[in-house]
Parts: C-alpha cells; sequence; structure tokens
C-alpha cells in the first residue's frame, strides 16, 4: 500500500459519509412512505372489502339434521322409533397408525375383520378432520369394553346420536320397509340442501315411500370453523355475537299405518318362519290390516350399519328373507281363482245355476286326447256350482271355461284387479299376469306361440299356466268378493300428523271402477258357496272353519310348482320339497257384513285349506273377536 | 434539562450524572437505543403469545431467547471497536470456513442445507451477517475514501463469496441481505453516485441470469407476487391470508388474541415470516404505525450513532447495521403487505426465532460499544 493511498482526509470523509447517510434516510423514508400508503390502502380504503373476506373465511353454514317421524299402528303403537345409541368413530388426522388401529379394533370385535379395507377406503376418502363411523350401533357391552381400552386408541372414540329402531322388527319389516345409509344414488334422487346433516334416508316400503313426510326439514346454525374446516369451539365474545341467527329443525311428520301391530304378530307368527305371505285387508276401505312376508329380517341391522358379513348372510340366503313375497311374489292363483270365475259365468250365461256336471276325475277338449286332471284322480261324481266351488271341482270348471272363453275370464278377472298392479302406497309391487290373446301375442315371439289354444283356457279356469297373482291382489280380490263388487284402493298409510301442532293429515279411501255384475243375487249364491267351503258339511275347509263364532267364506287353492308329466302318478313324497305345490287361501268374514279379507300363501305348503286356511283363520278370531276398538 | 452525552463531550468537561445513567455508561449500554428496542421486544412478545395460540410454554421459550440475546448484546458492548475491527478478517474467515462446512456437512431440513450441528444447531450465515459488513469495513480503513475500482473489486469479490456460499444452501433471502449489508458499506463510503446508477442498469441483464439461477420454488414466488389469485390455493395462499389479516384489522385491529385469521389458523407462518400480519389484525393501522415508529427511532438512534463515530470502521459498520436492520423490517413488511415477493425475511425482534434474535443483538451491542468507547478513541 503506498504512502499517498494511505493518506485520509477526515474530515471530508466524514462529510461524504454525513451525505450518504443522508441520502440512505431519504431512501429508508420513501420505502417505509410506500409501505405505509400500503398499509392505508389495505387497513383504511379497502377494509370493507378485507372485514368481509375475513368473515367468509371462517363462518360456515352447518346443517342441523331434523329429528325424522316416527311410524305408528292403527292404535298408535309404535313400530319405528329414534333412539339414542353410541357410534364409534375414528378421526383419522388423529390417529398416528390406522392399519395398525383398525387391526388391534377387529381383534377386541369392535369391528369385523373383513370390513377393514371397506373403513381403509372410507378413510383414504374424506377429509382428515372428518370422523368415520365404524359401528353405528354398538352394544351396551361393547361400549363397557372399549371404554376400558380407550386409552390405547387415540383418534378412535364414541359418541352418542339418534339411530332408527325398530321395536317389532321382522314381524313388521316387510311393511314398513327400513333407512339405511345415504348413498350417491339417494342423493341423486332427493335434494341434497334438505338431507345436509342426515345420514340415512329410507330404502324400501313405507319409510322410502312416505320418505318426504318422515324426514322432516333440517334447520342451520353458524359455525366458525378454521383453516382446515373443522368447526372449533370459541367462548362467548366478538367473534359469536357477529353470527346471523340460527334456525331450528322441522321435526319429521308421524306416520299412522292401517296395520294392525296384533294382526301382523300373529299372522307372521303363524307362518312360522316358512316362505310365504300373509296380507289382512278392510274390505270398505282398503286399509290393509296386516301385510307378512317371511321368512323376514332384522330391520335394525340395515338402521345401524351391519358388518359386510351379515349383508352377504342376508343376500345369498336360499329363503330369500329380504324378498317382499307380499307384493312382489307372483304365485299361481289356483282354485282361489273360483269364484270370480263362477261369477263371470253366471253373468254371461256359461253357466247356471242348475248346471251339472259329472266328474270323473279328468277332463279332454274334443277330438283331443289330453287329459286335464281333477285335483281329486276319482273325481266328485256329479257337481252343480255351489258344490263345484266348495269342494273345488275342477272338472267343472274345464267345461264352464270353455263355454265361458278366454276373452270373458279376461275381462272379469281384470274387474277384480287381476293382473295390474293395486297401486298400494310402497314400492315394488309386482303385476302378476292376468293372461289374453292380447298378452299372449305380445309376449311371444314365435308366431306359433302367439295364438292362444282352448287348453290353454282350460287350465287358465284353475288358476294355472300362465296366470300368475301376488298375495296383496288376491287379498283385493277377496275383499272385492266381500264387498259385492265395490273396490278400494289397498294401502297402508291411514294418516299422518305434524308432531309441533298435531294437526292430522288422512288418508281418504280410493273407490276403484266396481266389478259389473248385473245379478246381485249371483254375488249371494258365489259367497254362499264359499261359506260351505269353510262351514259346510263337505267344504274343503270346514277343518279351519268348524267352531268358528263368526260366518267364514272363503276358498283355498292349491298351485302347481311344476306339471306332472302324463301318465305319471303324483307322489308328494318323491319330489323334492321345493317342488311341492304352493299353498293358498283366500277368506273373508264375517259373510253378511263383512270386515276383513285375508289372503294367505304358504310356498310349497302342498294344501291350501291344511296349510293356509289356518293361518286365515288366527287372523280373523283376533281381528273380530278381540278388536274392540272403535 | 440534562446535558445528552454528546454535549458533554463537545464541552470536554463531565457533566454530573445521575446514577441510573452512569450505570448505563459503565456497561457501556445506550439508553435511548436500548429503551426502544425493549419496547419493540415487548411488544413482539405480546404479538407472539397471540401468534402461537396463547402458548404459554412457547413464549416463555422466546422470553428465554431474548435474555440470552440481550446478555449477548450486553458482552459485544464490551469489546471496543479497535478490538472488533482487529479481530474481523479471522471472525471472517471463520465465517467462510464455517459456510464451506455447511455445504459440505451440513445438516438437511426443510429441502436446505443450513445448519452445522456443534453439539447445538446453528447456522453459519447468522455470523456472516455481522462478518460480512465487518470485512468491509475493515478493508476501507485504512483506503481513502470514496474506494477506487481496484479496491472497489476487491470489496466485491469479499462480498459475494459468502453469499455465493449462502444462496447454494439454498437460502436467497439471507443471501441477498447479506450482500446488501456489505453494499451499504460501499455505498456510505461514498461510492460515486454514477457508479451506483450504473450498477443499477446493468442490475436488469444480472436479474435475469439471478432468474435462471433461482429454484423453481423461487420463480414461483416471483410469479405469485404479481398475481396472488392465480393460485390461491397454493403459492398465492399466503399472501392472500395475510391481506385479508392486515385488512380486516382496520384502523385499530380486532384485538389482542383476537385476530381470526391468526386463531383460527388461516394465516400461515404466523408466528414466524407472518407474525407482522398479526400485527396489523389485532392493533390495526395505529399498532401498526407504533411498531414501525419504534423500527423507525432505532434506525435513526443507529445512524445517528454512526454519524457521531470516530474513525472510519466504526461508522461504515454502524451506519451499515443500522440501514441493514432497516431493510430487514421493509423487507418483511413489504412482502407480507404483498409489495415484494415473499423472500423468507423474519420481522427482527418479533418474529419466533432464536438465532436471529441473537445475531440482531450483538449488531446492537457494536453500535453500543462504538457510542460508548468514542472517547477513548484516537482522532
Amino acid at each position: 500500500m503506498s504512502l499517498l493511498t494511505s493518506i485520509k482526509d477526515h474530515h471530508s470523509e466524514r462529510r461524504v459519509f454525513i451525505a450518504r447517510i443522508i441520502l440512505a434516510s431519504v431512501v429508508a423514508g420513501l420505502l417505509l412512505a410506500i409501505v405505509i400508503v400500503r398499509l392505508v390502502q389495505l387497513q383504511v380504503i379497502d377494509y370493507e372489502h378485507f372485514a368481509e373476506r375475513a368473515q367468509g373465511n371462517r363462518v360456515r353454514i352447518e346443517a342441523v339434521p331434523p329429528i325424522r317421524g316416527l311410524i305408528l299402528d292403527r292404535k298408535g303403537r309404535v313400530l319405528a322409533e329414534n333412539r339414542p345409541a353410541y357410534q364409534l368413530e375414528l378421526i383419522p388426522e388423529q390417529v398416528d397408525d390406522v392399519d395398525d388401529t383398525l387391526q388391534r379394533l377387529a381383534n377386541l370385535e369392535l369391528i369385523e375383520a373383513t370390513d377393514i379395507d371397506r373403513f381403509k377406503t372410507l378413510i383414504a376418502r374424506g377429509p382428515r378432520f372428518k370422523p368415520v363411523t365404524l359401528n353405528l350401533q354398538m352394544t351396551d357391552k361393547e361400549v363397557a369394553h372399549f371404554a376400558i381400552q380407550r386409552p390405547r386408541f387415540p383418534g378412535v372414540d364414541f359418541r352418542p346420536r339418534l339411530i332408527r329402531h325398530y321395536p317389532d322388527g321382522p314381524a313388521v319389516a316387510h311393511a314398513i320397509g327400513y333407512v339405511g345409509a345415504l348413498s350417491e344414488a339417494d342423493l341423486q334422487r332427493l335434494d341434497p340442501a334438505r338431507y345436509s346433516g342426515t345420514g340415512q334416508t329410507g330404502k324400501s316400503g313405507v319409510e322410502y315411500s312416505f320418505e318426504s313426510q318422515l324426514h322432516g326439514d333440517p334447520g342451520y346454525r353458524h359455525v366458525v370453523t378454521n383453516a382446515r374446516g373443522r368447526v372449533v369451539t370459541i367462548e362467548t365474545g366478538e367473534l359469536l355475537d357477529s353470527l346471523p341467527p340460527d334456525a331450528q329443525p322441522t321435526p319429521g311428520h308421524n306416520v299412522f299405518l292401517s296395520i294392525d301391530l296384533d294382526l301382523q304378530r300373529i299372522a307372521y307368527d303363524a307362518l312360522g318362519g316358512q316362505r310365504g305371505a300373509v296380507v289382512a285387508i278392510d274390505p270398505w276401505t282398503g286399509e290393509l290390516l296386516a301385510l307378512v312376508s317371511s321368512p323376514s329380517f332384522d330391520p335394525n341391522l340395515f338402521a345401524a350399519g351391519m358388518s359386510s358379513t351379515q349383508f352377504n348372510g342376508l343376500q345369498s340366503d336360499t329363503e330369500r328373507p329380504l324378498f317382499n313375497r307380499a307384493v312382489r311374489g307372483t304365485y299361481p292363483p289356483g282354485s282361489t281363482i273360483k269364484p270370480m270365475l263362477a261369477l263371470a259365468a253366471l253373468e254371461t250365461g256359461a253357466t247356471n245355476l242348475t248346471r251339472k256336471s259329472v266328474c270323473i276325475g279328468w277332463f279332454s277338449l274334443p277330438n283331443s286326447t289330453h287329459r286335464y286332471r281333477d285335483w281329486r284322480p276319482e273325481g266328485h261324481g256329479p257337481m252343480d256350482l255351489h258344490d263345484a266351488i266348495a269342494q273345488s271341482c275342477d272338472v267343472y270348471f274345464y267345461e264352464v271355461s270353455i263355454d265361458l272363453g278366454i276373452d270373458n275370464l279376461n275381462h272379469y278377472l281384470d274387474q277384480f284387479g287381476l293382473g295390474q298392479p293395486t297401486g298400494i302406497d310402497v314400492p315394488g309391487e309386482k303385476s302378476g299376469i292376468n293372461p289374453s290373446r292380447e298378452w299372449k301375442a305380445a309376449t311371444f315371439r314365435n308366431p306359433a306361440d302367439q295364438r292362444w289354444y282352448n287348453g290353454e283356457t282350460v287350465i287358465a279356469s284353475i288358476g294355472q299356466g300362465y296366470m300368475l297373482a301376488t298375495p296383496l291382489q288376491l287379498a283385493s280380490a277377496a275383499a272385492t268378493l266381500a264387498t259385492r263388487g265395490t273396490r278400494y284402493r289397498p294401502h297402508l298409510v291411514a294418516a299422518w300428523e305434524d308432531p309441533l301442532t298435531g294437526e292430522r293429515q288422512l288418508v281418504r279411501p280410493e273407490r276403484l271402477a266396481d266389478v259389473e255384475i248385473e245379478n246381485e243375487f249371483y254375488w249371494e249364491t258365489v259367497i254362499d258357496a264359499m261359506h260351505s267351503v269353510m262351514q259346510g258339511p263337505r267344504g274343503t275347509a270346514r277343518a279351519v272353519g268348524t267352531g268358528a263364532p263368526y260366518a267364514m267364506a272363503g276358498k283355498s287353492g292349491t298351485a302347481q310348482v311344476f306339471t306332472v308329466a302324463q301318465e305319471e302318478e303324483y307322489d308328494e313324497e318323491e319330489i323334492e320339497y321345493r317342488l311341492r305345490d304352493h299353498a293358498l287361501f283366500i277368506a273373508f268374514a264375517p259373510v253378511e257384513n263383512p270386515q276383513i279379507a285375508v289372503a294367505v300363501i304358504v310356498e310349497n305348503g302342498s294344501s291350501g285349506s291344511r296349510v293356509a286356511a289356518p293361518v286365515a283363520r288366527a287372523i280373523m278370531d283376533q281381528y273380530l273377536e278381540i278388536d274392540d276398538a272403535p | 434539562m440534562p446535558l445528552s452525552d454528546t454535549t458533554r463531550l463537545v464541552a470536554g468537561k463531565e457533566a454530573p450524572l445521575s446514577g441510573f445513567t452512569r450505570l448505563l455508561r459503565q456497561l457501556h449500554i445506550d439508553g435511548p437505543l436500548l429503551g426502544a428496542l425493549l419496547m419493540i421486544c415487548g411488544f413482539g412478545i405480546a404479538v407472539l403469545y397471540s401468534a402461537v395460540g396463547e402458548s404459554l410454554r412457547l413464549t416463555l421459550n422466546q422470553v428465554l431467547r431474548l435474555g440470552v440475546a440481550l446478555v449477548g448484546m450486553l458482552i459485544v458492548a464490551q469489546f471496543p471497536p479497535d478490538f472488533l475491527r482487529r479481530w474481523t478478517p479471522w471472525a471472517y474467515l471463520g465465517g467462510l470456513v464455517l459456510l464451506i462446512l455447511v455445504l459440505t456437512s451440513g445438516v438437511v431440513s426443510q429441502g436446505a442445507r443450513r445448519w452445522l450441528d456443534i453439539g447445538i444447531r446453528f447456522q453459519p450465515s447468522e455470523i456472516m451477517k455481522l462478518a460480512v459488513p465487518m470485512m468491509a469495513a475493515w478493508y476501507l480503513h485504512h483506503r481513502p475514501i470514496p474506494p477506487r475500482p481496484l479496491q472497489l473489486l476487491t470489496l466485491a469479490a469479499l462480498i459475494v463469496l459468502p453469499t455465493v456460499l449462502i444462496a447454494k444452501q439454498p437460502d436467497l433471502g439471507t443471501a441477498l441481505l447479506i450482500a446488501a449489508s456489505g453494499v451499504i458499506v460501499i455505498v456510505l463510503a461514498g461510492l460515486p453516485i454514477r457508479v451506483m446508477v450504473a450498477l443499477g442498469v446493468l442490475a436488469v441483464p444480472g436479474a435475469l441470469v439471478l432468474w435462471n439461477f433461482m429454484q423453481d420454488y423461487q420463480k414461483q414466488r416471483v410469479l405469485t407476487l404479481l398475481n396472488p389469485d392465480s393460485d390461491p390455493l397454493g403459492a398465492g395462499y399466503n399472501i392472500i391470508q395475510s391481506k385479508i389479516a392486515i385488512g380486516s384489522g382496520g384502523l385499530f385491529g380486532k384485538g389482542w388474541t383476537n385476530g381470526t385469521q391468526a386463531h383460527l389458523e388461516f394465516l400461515p407462518e404466523r408466528d414466524t415470516d407472518f407474525i407482522f400480519a398479526v400485527i396489523g389484525e389485532e392493533f390495526g393501522l395505529l399498532g401498526v404505525l407504533m411498531l414501525l415508529g419504534l423500527y423507525l427511532f432505532v434506525v435513526g438512534r443507529g445512524l445517528w450513532i454512526a454519524a457521531h463515530a470516530r474513525d472510519t470502521y466504526s461508522r461504515l459498520l454502524a451506519g451499515s447495521i443500522s440501514l441493514t436492520f432497516f431493510v430487514y423490517v421493509f423487507v418483511n413488511t413489504a412482502m407480507v403487505s404483498g409489495l415484494v415477493p415473499v423472500v423468507g425475511v423474519p420481522l427482527p425482534l418479533v418474529s419466533f426465532g432464536g438465532t436471529s434474535m441473537v445475531t440482531l443483538m450483538a449488531g446492537f451491542g457494536i453500535l453500543m460499544s462504538i457510542h460508548s468507547h468514542r472517547k477513548l478513541l484516537p482522532h
């Protein structure tokens, strides 16, 4: 370093330095001014805008789900209610090792091992802070068991909530249906706004078709959320005071069914787990008094959420407990249609009260060797209309059917409602088949099959062949016989009620077109014959009807599950149980002043009069003797 | 009216002093500076308590760090500037070695290699925050001012070397601030205005070169600044939320611990880089202006000390420390209010974190040393 460069002029140096300090101060002042201008812009000029955005950030509207309406029977007894239950929940963000936690819960039998993968998918899909339900309804034992283990399961806890409960479970399951977890498909159909906060919806039966009455309307409340969307609880103060007012949810309506729980239980018990169905109806209103399908299932399993093992078990059960036989099962009606056929034949002149046939056990069409057999191989001997109904002679009706013809047969059965949906107020009803020339032409593709043959009329006359009917249709037909032709649409729901105001909405009976029989006397003739079935000296169901303190009219039916080959002895014991005949029975009582009509079907029950008729008798005894309600 | 220190010095005679003032002088403490710093720190602790969700543990943690930093300041203030100057090259060389060690065997955290672990974890770049302006001032101490072109090149090398090492960690924000502290020394030393203008013109192609050296996340920050709403859930989220926080604070703020943006966790990094937004939200424009006023007082007092320093080294160093402090304040407040890109600069003395607090306080210790050892210095 040279001497020159090392000479320093301290005074000029200081002057330069001071000048630079001033320069720097000015620049700093300018920069600071820019920041302050910016702050004034944000905090004063745009204050409103940012204040609003801060509010929008944190305040969220949360739905408060309504309480679902009750379902009650005609006497006000509860069929579906809401019960507090504990559910097991897992909050993903609070669980370190989800796999390990689920495995340990499964080891404690709080969840099923087979459901672990399903839960993992649910956990992976939802937001990390949102609880995933592992067990919708914990038993008291499970709650106690988990309570002890709780410290070992951070992020897993149980929480109270309301779940649907069906006190009479299986006995009423097919009448009222059940609720289940809201699915994607449900949300396509329903208004998502009304279902925010709701986890379940009606899946079948009345729970499904009266969903809009039962559900109610959600309320809402304003909640403060943090940046992750989680609701935070805060003390009172400015934060809460600034929130808009909340709205209370409107509870759903209570729905009253026309079902009588006592009848329902008796019918269910009388079937004793056999495959079958019972439908009881008030003939003068169309109100259904009982609607049973057996075997049944516990609808609480759906409401409480079942494991996949349980669900698969129900679905694959060969007894088909989930299948509603009362409205969806279609069966050949067998001899139960004979009273209706008799009316048609009398009205059209195809027969009269004096006509007699000699039953020799079989019938053949002219120029044919095919034998249409009577159920009684040795025959009934000489038969008039009354005897033919009372003793259920097939040959008499084979002969009359040729004179009546398929067109008339179809026309009159149509008036009784066969082959068409009854319009009951629950979903999924089947129409059955009331065959006709038109039906056959429309149904078959092969031109040879599209023609109607006389032989088909013959077997249609005993409710076999193409003919199919649901238990509900047969009950409705029995009711129509009881009223001598006046028809009402069958329905399950009698009224619904606003739980807040007590205001009731009654369902008016819907009268349908009458069955047109000019001569009133024909009704009495046929009903008298049905009375003989039950209480006459040679009636097919006299074993069931005798001793009843009221006059009862009925008709049994035995429907073949398959056609027995020609010239082959029908040996019941040789064929598998499943191929045994279905037992059917329709009845109404009292004869002069009918109050109840019933249809019973027992699959593979073999004999309508022996197996199905006692079920109807039990129901009628209960309804006519014990029912002292106004 | 009591005479100020300066008046007494100029007068060349000892005026009677109160006991407290005498104690401060004996401890080489500058009263006004300490007062302003303590006010900022006190306010900062209160804000931090709110920003960390009213956690007493974390707040006490910060109080403890503040205590350590104040003790550090006190110790540094005892070393006369001459002593500091003599040790400056060694401090600088030591810092360089540590920076190289960081790049070869540093601890990686959050995608950056910034820490050394020798029993305790620390960032050698913190040493450089003081070592670089000290080195630049040391270099100019015996040389005529303004510096000649060749000397400027040497100075540039002294500044660029640590800057590049730190930028490679990568820690662009710190690198730029350290470079600024060195450049400030040169500017205060009288770098001709025309040279500054020329360098400013050259800065444009320089910026383009820099752009190519930037990491993707750094580029994203610049792009996001230009249009934060283009990526409201990604990189722009911080700026959007901090603007909402500040703006919704209005004139008077929502009140201490009542900030919804901070307490409901909408505002990210609310206890560190974005704590200024918490102040804006809870104390409003008035609170923010008060804090800025305190900062301004600290900077002003530092520049006043620089202006009254007795030798080149002290003068340049005091000026650089004061102005760099201002740069911190400006960059942080401008970034949080959405004026400049988010570069990861904490709000000095308020943001949560220990090392930067210690470095800052050590810097103020140097200022106090410069001020209080004046009369012992040769003219």
